[in-house]
């Protein structure tokens, strides 16, 4: 048994995650399968999507998988470094805008 | 802009057919425990591989290209000198004759630089058959015999199928070397300009796309869209289709899978992706390839691995045989994945 935290060979075993629980694993992967279906958004745009979020959520695994998934729908390497932009300028921006609570005690609390 | 060279030049281990099929055969465990091509056939009830109908003939004219793209499948370059000669153009032309071969696929190397492209052009030209040339489009920037090959396509109507990997510099460039965006934006403006893949023009110019990596192409018809919102909002480049094609684990594309340890994964992503429906439409049941020495082969990638067609087969242009070219067994090996994978991927782009 490895002793490496974020192993890529991890993400290969990941649908056995629901050895302990199969009822809620399927139900997730169900879901999971049916969020990536065609409807309203294409599957470029899910894609690109995921990519951001696996950014902001930091996921290695997540990374590689949606990393592959737009390329393989025709995304060009700078579109995926947009989509980045997009996840950090948001996380950067939730950051930033909760500055605002920060100068509304001052206000409150300062002379 | 030619910065690597062919593997034979190169004296390189993969220049060598039996070596690329060793590799991709069994050069590890895994790949030894994939499942065998012919046995995904069988299991689809497709085995063994038979014709339909020979409909197509390509003739490679020759290995000699004015580029050194990182994936071809022919280790073609400005090194390489085999060229068809005047005799197998000769019997080509009369196999063509004897039979209902409709479509004439012209590629290489660079297929206009044979010294006899137009001559044999203007042979086999008739208003009832359609020629195609597989040309790299930078090859109609490089000096003035080449400028005005487009013209010369326009007047015998030549369906003009170019590769262009992508819609921007970058990628481009990466794949098949500096400048060839570029050079290429030019050659589409031109054969824009004098009606090629402007409607009711009847000028069919068709762009192929394959991946920059160890991926499969994506979907054709939404890709198709982004080629032509790019490259008209970018350029004002107009075409008829995009055909996405899959990169066959051979050759200089083997040779990038092996140097970036993708070779495994790819191999099995190959495999994952098989379908049945794309297996039954694959280009070797309606095409016939000739090689520069007028030898036959199922198809261009088993021409590079040297897979000689059936022996119940005349193995030779000069021996054309329909009834039993159309009665052979058609020769499989673990490539054959790369045709089947996903939509399926032909000289005519996906075949489902």
């Amino acid at each position: 048994m490895g002793r490496n935290y974020y192993d890529s060979d991890h993400l290969r075993q990941f649908p056995h995650v629901t050895e302990l629980n199969e009822k809620l694993g399927n139900k997730f992967f169900d879901y999971y399968n049916s969020v990536f279906e065609g409807d309203e958004l294409t599957a470029r745009e899910k894609s690109l999507i995921a990519l951001a979020v696996a950014h902001a959520v930091q996921c290695p695994y997540c990374i590689d998988a949606y990393t592959e998934a737009s390329m393989q729908q025709g995304v060009s390497d700078g579109g995926m470094m947009e989509a980045v932009h997009v996840a950090c300028a948001i996380r950067g921006g939730a950051s930033l805008v909760h500055g605002v609570q920060m100068m509304n005690q001052v206000k409150k609390a300062g002379m | 802009m030619i910065k690597i060279h062919s593997l034979i030049s190169r004296e390189h281990t993969l220049s060598d057919p039996q070596t690329q099929l060793h590799i991709i055969n069994q050069d590890t465990p895994k790949l030894c425990t994939l499942p065998r091509f012919e046995q995904m056939l069988e299991q689809t009830g497709l085995w063994s591989l038979r014709p339909t109908q020979i409909e197509i003939l390509q003739l490679n004219l020759g290995y000699m290209c004015n580029m050194t793209c990182k994936h071809c499948h022919v280790d073609a370059g400005p090194d390489r000198t085999e060229m068809m000669s005047r005799e197998n153009l000769e019997a080509c032309i009369e196999a063509i004759e004897k039979s209902d071969i409709h479509t004439i696929d012209l590629t290489g190397g660079a297929p206009e630089m044979h010294p006899d492209f137009q001559w044999f052009v203007e042979r086999v030209s008739r208003p009832d058959r359609k020629i195609i040339v597989r040309s790299n489009l930078t090859i109609l920037t490089t000096n003035k015999k080449y400028r005005a090959f487009p013209e010369f396509f326009k007047k015998h109507g030549l369906e003009v199928t170019c590769s262009l990997p992508f819609y921007n510099k970058y990628t481009t460039d990466r794949q098949r070397g500096e400048g060839t965006y570029d050079r290429s934006i030019e050659a589409l403006k031109h054969l824009n300009e004098i009606g090629y893949g402007k409607p009711g023009t009847g000028l069919e110019l068709n762009l192929v796309y394959n991946p920059a990596g160890a991926f499969l192409p994506p979907d054709q018809t939404d890709l198709e869209a982004e080629f032509k919102r790019n490259l008209k909002d970018k350029h004002g480049v107009v075409f008829n289709q995009l055909f996405t094609i899959t990169n066959l684990p051979i050759s200089r594309f083997l040779e990038f899978l092996v140097m970036s340890g993708n070779l495994e994964e790819y191999m099995e992503k190959l495999v994952n992706a098989y379908n049945p429906a794309a297996a039954e439409g694959v280009m070797c049941r309606n095409t016939i390839s000739v090689n520069w020495q007028g030898y036959l082969f199922d198809c261009d990638f088993n021409q590079m691995l040297e897979i000689s067609i059936d022996e119940s087969s005349a193995a030779h242009i000069r021996d054309f045989d329909v009834q039993r070219l159309t009665e052979r067994d058609i020769k499989v090996n673990q490539h054959c994945f790369g045709c089947t994978a996903g939509a399926g991927s032909s000289c005519g782009g996906a075949t489902t």
